[in-house]
This record gives structure tokens, C-alpha cells and sequence, in this order.
């Protein structure tokens, strides 16, 4: 009952809030709202027990990543930008993308109507106080099964800091 | 838990959003911001089915997932600010210098 609630409270402030980001005109509303959705996204985590996760998420995407967006918003000029006109008119693309993704979970639902436990089908997980300490099963699986992954990330980040200081460098 | 089916209705109601982001907003930083969203989506579900499965994996490829939305953020504002200092814009349909 519990999860329940958490659970439909963190939906609902994901969903609204991502649909404020991508209405409002100024970019430092949708900015603001970005960070309340992805605020609410840690809220699901902590309710699916990915404490490492709820963690990552709140240090790394709204103490690191947002703050660069925030940053960026300052340097770009952005009260000529506010005046103009923010939506491309590409309504219809966007009604057929929204469209088709709906049609494949609904075909995804219809076709799985018949299988044994009926609808979406539901595993039983394992009880909540089963569970092993979490940020011990991620470092461990982290760094023995999923160890060459980790090491192309760290290239991938060392490559990305190169390329955006090269981009963001004044040329002279 | 609940259901997994809640948790990927979530998930697709965010992506879905995130990708009427992309294609209808003009400035660029919403855009990327956008994508943000839709990574966020896909997160929402690889926990959820690691908490079903009981098996961190899909928790270590979330992982994964917010190294590259940290590292495509940092190189896309990168290009967006040089492009702002080259064309004083920052709306998506005036970089039209490969359209014909």
C-alpha cells in the first residue's frame, strides 16, 4: 500500500513536470522543471530499492549535468531567444511518433492478453528485507562481469571532456 | 513492488514526452534537455526489471546510461556554444548550412 502511494506520488510529479519542461518558453523554467522530473525519476529508483541509483542520480545528473544546462542557458544570450518563436511546426511528426509508441504497447498488451498471467506479465520479485546491500551488488558486478564496459566509459568521458573544451575554446 | 506494467507506462508516457520535446521545440538546449528526459525513461525501465529479475545488471547499465547523458551533454552544450558565438542563435531550424 505504501509503495503504492510512493510510487503514483513520484509518477505524477515525473510526468507533470516533464510536460512543463517541454511546454514552457523560457529555458530556465524548463530547466527547473527538468530538474523536479529527474528529482521524482530518484524517487522511483529509492522505490525500486536502487540505492546507489537514488544517489548517482541526485549527485551526477542534478548536481552535475543541470548545472552545466543552467550555465550554458547564462552564457547564451537568451532574451532574444525567449521572444521568438519556440515551436517548430512539426505538430504532425510529433502526433505520429506518440502515435506509433502507443500502438506497440497496446499491440504489445493485446497479443500478451492470452499468456499465463494474463495482461502485462507479473513475476513476483523478491521481498524488499531479502534483498543484498545494493551498492555491494553493483560494485561487484561493476567490476567483474561488466569490467571492460567500464573501462570504455571512462574513455568515453576522458574523450568527451577533450572534445568540449576543444569546442567551447576561443579560437584566435 | 508493484506491477512492472506501472513502472513501463511510466517510462514510456516520459519517453513519449521527451520525443514531442524534440521534434516541436526550436531552441536547442530544450532539445537537449529532451533527451535527457528520454534517457531518463529508458532508466526508469532497466531498474524496474532488475528489481523483477532480481539481478543488478540492468542497474549497472542505467550506470552506463548516465556516463553517456553526462558526456553527451558536456559535448553538445560544447557545440552549442561555439555555435552561438559563430551565428548568434540558438534555434534549431536556422543551422541550415548542409540543407540545400
Amino acid at each position: 500500500m505504501l509503495d503504492q502511494v510512493i510510487f503514483y506520488f513520484f509518477a505524477a510529479i515525473a510526468v507533470v513536470s516533464a510536460v512543463l519542461t517541454v511546454t514552457r518558453r523560457n529555458a530556465v523554467h524548463s530547466a527547473i522543471f527538468l530538474i523536479t522530473a529527474l528529482l521524482a525519476t530518484a524517487g522511483i529508483f529509492l522505490q525500486l530499492r536502487a540505492e546507489f541509483l537514488f544517489i548517482v542520480q541526485i549527485i551526477l545528473y542534478v548536481g552535475g549535468i543541470m548545472v552545466l544546462f543552467v550555465f550554458v542557458i547564462m552564457l547564451v544570450n537568451l532574451d532574444v531567444a525567449v521572444r521568438q518563436m519556440q515551436f517548430a511546426r512539426q505538430k504532425w511528426v510529433a502526433l505520429l511518433i506518440s502515435l506509433a509508441l502507443a500502438a506497440q504497447v497496446g499491440l504489445m498488451l493485446w497479443s500478451s492478453r492470452n499468456m499465463p498471467g494474463q495482461g502485462v506479465p507479473v513475476l513476483s520479485a523478491v521481498p524488499a528485507d531479502k534483498l543484498p546491500p545494493n551498492s555491494e551488488e553493483v560494485a561487484k558486478s561493476l567490476f567483474s562481469s561488466y569490467l571492460l564496459p567500464f573501462e570504455i566509459a571512462s574513455v568515453l568521458l576522458l574523450v568527451a571532456m577533450i572534445g568540449a573544451v576543444v569546442m567551447a575554446k576561443k579560437r584566435t | 513492488m508493484l506491477p512492472i506494467g506501472h513502472y513501463l507506462f511510466l517510462g514510456l508516457a516520459l519517453f513519449i514526452i521527451g520525443a514531442i520535446g524534440v521534434v516541436t521545440r526550436r531552441n536547442v538546449i530544450v532539445i537537449l534537455m529532451s533527451i535527457e528526459l528520454i534517457l531518463n525513461a529508458v532508466n526508469i525501465n532497466l531498474v524496474a526489471f532488475s528489481r523483477l529479475y532480481g539481478d543488478v545488471a540492468g542497474q549497472v547499465f542505467a550506470l552506463f546510461i548516465i556516463a553517456d547523458a553526462a558526456a553527451e551533454a558536456a559535448v553538445g552544450l560544447g557545440i552549442i556554444i561555439a555555435f552561438f558565438r559563430n551565428r548568434e542563435t540558438v534555434l534549431e531550424d536556422e543551422m541550415d548550412l548542409l540543407k540545400w
